[in-house]
């Protein structure tokens, strides 16, 4: 049993929740008790969808268990497909079905349906969300694709790709798709599927048509698209365009595989990132320390375009899925860190609280335990809460992606000038350091919590564990604590980490003025 | 308006005898299939607030703790008095295994927060359905950290409880281990069901100046101070949804006080005075000590009357407050009652209730969602009080709703509450007139 308050990931059936949902004409039939349902509101009201999931539930009671759940799950089946008339369904167990054994698929199989059945597997005890979407959408492309379909010869005709893995639910997919269709039409590349979003079972039977596929999200599309390259030998594109790197790396992959000429969408001006990026005012941005945490995916992308597009220094790096960890432990090397895989959310606050970054990218639990510590965040990756599914466009993809990266990271950071007066007057009553950054209401200046001192929040960092018996803070002496105080709060916290990791080197019994700049000394590059 | 002339020297008992009357004089529309309910687990998002010293921890799949952050929202990140002890392949293997496991679960979160006094371990649909005894490790447990911390245990599955029962489920709990009240002692009041502690107190100081000196609550807000109970406890339910804590009390003699649920003028009013005269309270005391609040309450639904009167509502199931709230907004706001739904009718307890049903008021009980959805879009009501998973939905289709969970969450009770409620009803249905997009 795993002690757990918050998950990143729901169930697998989630995960195919949100592919039928994605999909048109499609219809879920899962068995699962009464109150099941609740993942219904996910869909309603976090992603504020107007229609119901395509989901039918048998919502069974205890006093169905042992006589009629099998003849309970039939009747919803027979219902739906009658209700509905979807043009394929798929069918399976929540965890408690699991448990009772009535096997979805021969019981679905023996009713002579009048649309395809497509059996699921997701093993609630063992798998979870993302990869219950990976493999929903691998079983409908499987069972759906026609094999028979063989590509026209390539002259005197468009290359045509599929676009695989943008869902339901998913963060900015809607967006992403919008700008990743921008970039083929300006390769002269047809779409020939998006898929699971928008499309029908009939559209699936089609997949093979493609010249090539595009792995927007592997989390849910990768499973799909290795059985194309296997079964229609469908090559596919699998750099993700997060940042403007990374969206020339793709349009050069795509327009590789189409024959095409990758100049006008390289040459695309809406780019406005990597001047954004130069102007001065950035300059301030320059080894910034970010702490980096979600899906593998956003996970990576983010540490990119934070050391390679905006000088960050990434000081923590990790995601929540087992799975994609390879890719994240690769690119923590190249960061010179030690990658954090885990789905323990408690584990995620020591090493945020351990590193002091300056700035956590991460996911609706990353964005309450920097406002518990007091950082600067900003969000990058699912899951997320009802602001990140906003109403205007707002892709992570493509260069329109990099525009509204870099606006969402640097907003939560105090503006370059700003920091620069606050630092130069903040002996000046009115730059209190917990005045904050002049556009954040939120950040007005603090009432302490505690009556005794006014602390800026980065105090409550605990320091690193460290082997002496003594607590740290005790180590300080007040003159050398009262000269802390005076370094903005900005960069306080990785002060007094650095001082007191410096102290613990030296073997020094306390913290004077002198250990302090000593420190400061040592660690200035 | 008043409700005094229909209840003058109206006993309990009196009213239970003309039951049968008006049951057969009401037919109910009894549906099974797709249930959209949230199942009894939620009932921890508002009884950890409760409960101070109270920690729930339920023993169930990813699912259950993914539930519970979806329904918890921000709660998750203040420290909340919950957690979900998840089950992995490993626990489903061997019994034995899970009983092990779950001590080391309890112990290191007794470990972690020594200011839980009471755990609940809550019970999902998994462990039911592995008949994981919940109750035997309840037992071991507590042998161990008694008198640290007492350790009960209670199912909040979605197969044995809908929503707000999960809280019936949990103070059903708590009543064999009330201390006793000697068998001597003078009559005590309890007031079942939790409440918010704005309104709790607002009742609490009316039966005081009413005389009635002894009241407990149950939940009270330290699980380990709770009230007594025994054949002098005189109980009064202040939420509809609680008929096996009900039953657990009168099988500790405690007698329950007939009266309409504490919604709006007339419900407050009614709640009142039976309580009233159950302790023999002189009348005029009774009234003197109600006519305040009663008048404000009068003032305060009389500005949103207008904007109610006439419209039509129809109630999906969702908490059992649907016959209460329907009773209020159609006795004092004028509303036109189109269907009635709820999980589970409790007709003894909603009797008072159902009396004051207009003849053309379709009750359903249990759910065939489709079905009943095509009622709602044959209906057409002017507003639709339904759960998250169907508001959107259905305002996609131009109908106006109102999200139920909100009524379980909002101080709604008691007089001062009345308008608050009336408005949660009316804000929808001023929105629609407003917009001009």
């Amino acid at each position: 049993m795993q002690l757990a308050v918050w998950t990143y990931e729901g169930p697998p059936h989630v995960g195919a929740m949100r592919v039928a949902t994605a999909m048109e004409k499609l219809h879920y039939v899962l068995h699962a008790p009464q109150g099941d349902t609740y993942a219904d509101l996910l869909f309603t009201m976090i992603e504020r969808r107007g229609k119901r999931p395509p989901v039918t539930y048998t919502t069974f009671e205890a006093r169905d268990l042992g006589k009629d759940t099998a003849q309970i799950f039939q009747d919803a089946a027979r219902e739906a497909v009658a209700r509905f008339k979807p043009q394929a369904i798929i069918v399976g167990a929540s965890c408690t079905a699991e448990l009772i054994q009535d096997d979805p698929a021969g019981l679905s199989e023996a009713m002579n349906l009048p649309c395809p059945v497509i059996p699921l597997e997701l093993p609630s005890y063992q798998r979870k969300e993302n990869w219950g979407a990976a493999e929903t959408f691998y079983q409908i492309v499987r069972h759906l694709a026609d094999k028979s379909v063989v590509r026209e010869p390539r002259e005197g005709r468009p290359a045509r790709a599929n676009i695989l893995g943008p869902t339901a639910l998913g963060f900015r997919h809607r967006d992403d798709l919008v700008e990743i269709r921008k970039i083929l039409a300006q390769l002269g590349v047809e779409v020939n599927l998006v898929a699971p979003l928008g499309a029908t079972p009939e559209d699936i039977k089609n997949i093979g048509a493609a010249d090539f596929n595009i792995v927007l999200y592997p989390e849910i599309a990768d499973e799909a698209a290795r059985w194309l390259e296997r079964t229609f030998a469908q090559p596919a594109v699998r750099t993700i365009p997060i940042g403007v790197g990374a969206t020339r790396s793709f349009i050069a992959d795509v327009a590789e595989l189409a024959g095409a000429d990758p100049t006008p969408a390289l040459g695309d001006t809406s780019s406005r990132m990597p001047w954004w990026s130069r102007s001065v005012d950035s300059t301030y941005l320059t080894s910034k320390r970010v702490f980096i945490f979600g899906d593998a995916t956003h996970a990576v992308a983010a540490a990119r375009i934070a050391r390679e597009e905006l000088g960050f220094e990434v000081c923590g790096l990790g995601c929540y899925s087992r799975e994609f960890a390879r890719e994240v432990r690769a690119e923590a090397a190249r960061c010179g860190i030690e990658p954090l895989i885990t789905d323990d959310h408690l584990a995620v606050e020591d090493a945020i609280a351990a590193a002091a970054p300056e700035l956590v990218l991460g996911t609706q639990m990353e964005r309450h335990i920097a406002k518990r510590l007091g950082i600067p965040c900003a969000v990058i990756s699912a899951p997320v809460h009802v602001q990140d599914f906003p109403a205007r466009h707002s892709p992570q993809m493509g260069f329109e992606g990099a525009n509204v990266i870099f606006d969402t990271w640097v907003h939560p950071l105090v503006m370059g000038l700003e920091e620069h007066l606050l630092t130069m007057f903040r002996e000046d009553f009115e730059f209190s350091d917990e005045a904050g950054a002049s556009h954040h209401a939120a950040h007005s200046p603090r009432k302490a919590a505690v009556p005794a001192v006014s602390e800026a929040p980065v105090e409550d960092i605990p320091a690193p564990a460290m082997e002496t018996a003594e607590s740290a803070g005790s180590l300080w002496t007040a003159e050398a604590e009262r000269e802390l105080k005076k370094i903005p709060f900005f960069v306080r916290g990785k002060a007094r980490r650095n001082t007191e990791n410096f102290a613990h080197a030296e073997g020094r019994q306390e913290i004077d003025l002198e250990t302090l700049y000593d420190a400061k000394a040592h660690y200035a590059r | 308006m008043s409700a005094a002339g229909i209840l003058d020297g109206c006993a309990a008992e009196l009213v239970r005898n003309d039951r049968p009357a008006a049951e057969a004089a009401r037919p109910v529309l009894r549906e099974r299939g797709q249930r959209e309910v949230f199942c009894g687990l939620t009932g921890i998002i508002w009884l950890h607030r409760k409960m101070q010293d109270a920690f729930f921890l339920v023993v169930g799949s990813r699912t259950c703790a993914h539930l519970l952050q979806s329904a918890a929202g921000v709660m998750i990140f203040a420290e909340p008095r919950f957690a979900t002890a998840i089950m992995e392949e490993r626990d489903l293997a061997g019994m034995v295994d899970a009983q092990d496991e779950l001590d080391r679960v309890v112990n290191r979160l007794l470990e972690r927060r020594p200011d839980i006094k009471t755990l609940f371990l809550v019970g999902s649909c998994p462990s039911e359905v592995i008949k994981l005894d919940l109750a035997k490790a309840a037992q071991r447990l507590g042998a161990v950290h008694m008198p640290r911390v007492r350790i009960l245990n209670y199912s909040g599955s979605g197969i044995e409880t809908t929503f707000t029962q999960g809280e019936d489920a949990c103070l059903s709990a708590l009543v064999p281990v009330m201390p006793a009240l000697p068998a001597d002692a003078p009559k005590e009041l309890l007031i079942v069901g939790s409440l918010p502690d704005i309104v709790e107190d607002q009742f609490l100081r009316l039966f005081a100046e009413m005389g009635i000196a002894k009241v407990g609550c149950l939940p009270a807000r330290n699980a380990r101070d709770l009230p007594s109970v025994g054949a002098n406890t005189r109980y009064l339910l202040a939420q509809p949804f609680l008929g096996e804590t009900a039953m657990a009390l009168e099988g500790r003699g405690a007698q329950r006080i007939e009266a309409l649920f504490p919604f709006g003028v007339d419900g407050t009013s009614d709640w009142l005075r039976a309580a009233g005269e159950a302790f023999g309270i002189d009348r005029a005391l009774t009234e003197q000590v109600i006519a305040p609040g009663r008048a404000r309450a009068a003032r305060a639904l009389a500005n949103l009357r207008p904007q109610l009167e006439g419209k039509r509502i129809t109630f999906l199931p969702d908490s059992q407050l649907e016959v209460p709230l329907a009773r209020f907004l159609q006795d004092e706001l004028g509303m036109e009652l189109v269907e009635v739904g709820t999980p589970y009718l409790h007709r003894a307890h909603l009797a008072r209730e159902l009396d004051r049903f207009g003849p053309n008021v379709r009750l359903s009980e249990g759910q065939h969602l489709d079905r009943q959805l095509d009622r709602v879009r044959a209906d057409r009501p002017d507003i639709t009080v339904c759960g998250l998973g169907l508001a959107n939905p259905l305002e996609g289709e131009g109908l106006t709703t109102k999200w139920a969970i909100e009524l379980v969450f909002s101080p709604i009770h008691g007089f001062d509450q009345a308008a608050d409620l009336a408005e949660l009803f009316a804000r929808p249905l001023r929105r629609r007139d407003m917009l001009e997009i």
